[in-house]
C-alpha cells in the first residue's frame, strides 16, 4: 500500500485539539497540517504545516480570504484525502477536495451536542463520510457515530 | 494556582469579573488569568490577554484547578492532564458567543463526570468556596477512542492514490 497525502485541517482551539487526538490513525501516511494558529507548528514537529487566516462564518471577507488560502494549499499540494474536525477552514478544504474529486471525512466537534454545527451541515453535502461524536445525532445512514475523541 | 481560561475567540467579562470578585472576598489571589479581549481587567490577580502555546501549557500544568469557559480545547486539555475543571458556559443573550452550544456541552459533559458546570457568577463563587471538595475526573488517554481511530484508518486505507 502506498502512502497517501492526507490534508488534516482544523481551526485553532478545540477543533485543533480534537484533530491532534486522531494522530494515531494517520501514522502510515504523509500528513499536511493546516490550521489558523502558526503557534501550533511545534506540536506537529517535522510534519508539513501551513497556517491560514482565521475567520468565522460571520466574517464574510476574511472567510473568502481564508477560503482562497485553503484552496491554494489544496491545489498546490494535491492531497489524496481531507480529514477535518471543523470548523470553517475544514469546510473550505472539504469543498475544494470535492471540486477536485477527492474523498474526505468530517468529524463534527464533540461540543455540538444538540445539533450538527452549521459548517458540518454544509460539509455533509461534500464529504465522503460525515461523523458526529454524539450517538443521538447519528442517523446511521448519512451521519454516523463511530466513537469520540475522548477515550 | 488557579488558571482562568476564556479561550482566544471572544472576551468573557462575566467570568473574569466573577473570578476577580471571588479573589477579593476570599483573599485567594494565587490566580492567573488568560482573558483575551475582555474589557473587565482583574484587580486582584495577574493576567495575560493571549499566551503562546508553550507558556499556556506551562501554566496549565502547574495549575491545581482550571476555571474556564465551556470550550472543548480547554476541557480536553484539563481531562488529559487530570486537572479538575469548573466551566461557565458562554451565553448568547449576553453576546458572549453566537449561540448557546456551550450550555449543552457543559451539561452533557457534566453528566459524564468530566466537568463541574456553573451557570452564573454567583454559582461560580459558591463552587470556588468549596473548591477542595471538587472531584477530578479520571484522566483520559492521549488519543481518540479505538473505534474512531480504526474508522479513520480504514477510510484512509480505502482511498485510492
Amino acid at each position: 500500500m502506498s502512502k497517501l497525502k492526507v490534508l488534516a485541517i482544523a481551526s485553532s482551539g478545540g477543533h485543533w485539539t480534537q484533530l491532534m487526538r486522531l494522530i494515531p490513525a494517520f501514522k502510515e501516511h504523509h500528513i499536511i497540517y493546516v490550521t489558523t494558529n502558526n503557534g501550533y507548528r511545534k506540536q506537529v514537529n517535522g510534519s508539513e504545516f501551513y497556517p491560514v487566516s482565521d475567520a468565522t462564518r460571520w466574517q464574510k471577507l476574511k472567510l473568502i480570504k481564508m477560503g482562497f488560502e485553503v484552496g491554494k494549499i489544496v491545489l498546490n499540494k494535491k492531497p489524496d484525502v481531507v480529514v477535518s474536525t471543523g470548523a470553517a477552514p475544514g469546510l473550505m478544504a472539504i469543498i475544494w477536495a470535492w471540486l477536485m474529486g477527492k474523498q474526505s471525512v468530517w468529524i463534527d466537534s464533540i461540543a455540538n451536542v444538540d445539533r450538527i454545527s452549521m459548517s458540518g451541515r454544509i460539509a455533509k453535502k461534500f464529504c465522503t463520510f460525515h461523523l458526529t461524536q454524539w450517538e443521538h445525532l447519528a442517523d446511521n445512514k448519512s451521519t454516523l457515530f463511530k466513537g469520540t475523541v475522548i477515550k | 494556582m488557579i488558571f482562568l481560561v476564556v479561550g482566544t475567540q471572544e472576551p468573557f467579562d462575566r467570568l473574569v469579573s466573577a473570578m476577580d470578585e471571588w479573589a477579593a472576598t476570599s483573599g485567594y489571589t494565587d490566580i492567573f488569568g488568560q482573558i483575551a479581549d475582555s474589557s473587565y481587567l482583574p484587580k486582584n490577580f495577574s493576567y495575560a490577554r493571549f499566551m503562546d502555546p508553550e507558556t499556556f501549557n506551562e501554566k496549565f500544568k502547574t495549575a491545581s484547578l482550571i476555571v474556564a469557559h465551556a470550550g472543548m480545547g480547554t476541557i480536553l486539555q484539563a481531562l488529559q492532564l487530570a486537572k479538575p475543571i469548573v466551566v461557565l458556559p458562554r451565553l448568547y443573550k449576553y453576546h458572549e458567543t453566537r449561540n448557546d452550544h456551550q450550555v449543552s456541552t457543559a451539561k452533557s459533559l457534566e453528566k459524564l463526570g468530566f466537568v463541574h458546570a456553573v451557570y452564573s457568577g454567583e454559582e461560580l463563587i459558591e463552587t470556588l468556596n468549596k473548591r477542595d471538595t471538587l472531584q477530578t475526573a479520571p484522566p483520559i488517554g492521549p488519543a481518540a477512542s479505538e473505534t474512531l481511530l480504526m474508522f479513520i484508518q480504514d477510510f484512509l486505507n480505502s482511498c485510492k492514490k
